[in-house]
């Protein structure tokens, strides 16, 4: 593939300090978009910096928000840490992603924030929920003829006209499924099937294992399924 | 199906790494080797696969104008 202008060639200036080498396609020089955003800042643009508020405000308020007290508190991590990111730029060495980074920075400003308010762990957040996405009662049970099998196949969404599918109402069924989620596994479905973030940006930014990762965002997604085709089969024939 | 295939209940809790590419080898294959023969399974393959479409068509909520407000004051403070 020829070089794309203006980007140094990946996987070798600084391959040394990859530090998970399972990953082929991890960034080892700062990306030339984020290049670009933190030199467009460095000189002051605030037309970039209130582009890079629009994008991740409401999920690091919501995110602060899982180690602290109150959602006013959680504003007042989110703009400390912002202050943090700006003061941090010239030093940021794009080992991850300029979001994956300023996430770990609103993390680490809640953190310290929940401590001072005696608050440790968001276990709150990272609690199951109680209504599994998955029923047990769609499967067949020990005695019947196939165990774990199917009771009734699932309906098919293909006849679904596109505009229904991707009406205000069933855009509205997605927003109240993810609000009803745990806190973390919201974030996680958020950041990576609403952003369009990658699993390793996920964990690093929301500072969780690949595997924990992996498990809240299948609860999560199974959780939107579920409610999708509750709204979208009615009316159906099946 | 043969005595170790894995049921339509297990099936559908490994879609999600299914999708990512997150599954063993091993676990790839019996999932596809259930897949060919499991229509349930393969719509329901199929709606997880929408579910995360759709999903990429919601917008993030809007940032409230104080806090905007509020940011951009931060800003400009730091340039000075």
């Amino acid at each position: 593939m020829p070089p794309v202008s203006g980007r140094p060639p990946a996987r070798t200036a600084r391959a040394p300090d990859v530090y998970d080498s399972s990953m082929p396609d991890r960034q080892v020089v700062v990306p030339s978009a984020d290049a670009a955003t933190i030199e467009r800042l460095l000189a002051g643009d605030e037309a970039t910096f209130m582009m890079l508020v629009d994008q991740n405000q409401p999920a690091m308020v919501r995110l602060a928000q899982m180690y602290v007290s109150s959602h006013a508190v959680a504003e007042e991590v989110v703009q400390e840490a912002w202050i943090g990111i700006l003061k941090g730029l010239p030093s940021f060495e794009g080992r991850s992603s300029l979001r994956t980074w300023m996430y770990k920075i609103v993390t680490n400003v809640a953190k310290t924030r929940g401590v001072r308010e005696g608050r440790s762990l968001p276990f709150s957040a990272l609690a199951g929920e109680h209504d599994d996405p998955v029923d047990p009662s769609w499967f067949q049970g020990p005695d019947d003829p196939f165990p774990g099998g199917w009771r009734t196949f699932p309906d098919d969404w293909r006849g679904i006209p596109e505009d229904r599918l991707l009406g205000r109402e069933t855009l509205d069924h997605i927003s109240r499924a993810l609000d009803g989620m745990p806190p973390m596994q919201a974030e996680v479905v958020r950041l990576r099937d609403v952003q369009g973030w990658s699993s390793d940006e996920v964990c690093n930014a929301l500072d969780l294992t690949e595997t924990n990762q992996r498990v809240l965002l299948h609860r999560g997604r199974s959780r939107i399924r579920r409610d999708l085709d509750a709204y979208l089969s009615e009316g159906r024939d099946r | 199906m043969s005595e170790q295939g894995l049921t339509c209940q297990e099936v559908i809790e490994l879609l999600s790494s299914y999708i990512e590419g997150g599954l063993t080898v091993d676990d790839r294959r019996r999932v596809d080797e259930h897949l060919a023969l499991c229509d349930g399974c393969t719509t329901y393959l199929e709606q997880m696969r929408e579910t995360i479409r759709l999903s990429g068509m919601v917008t993030e909520e809007q940032v409230p104008e104080d806090e905007k407000t509020a940011l951009l004051a931060a800003f400009r403070d730091w340039r000075s």
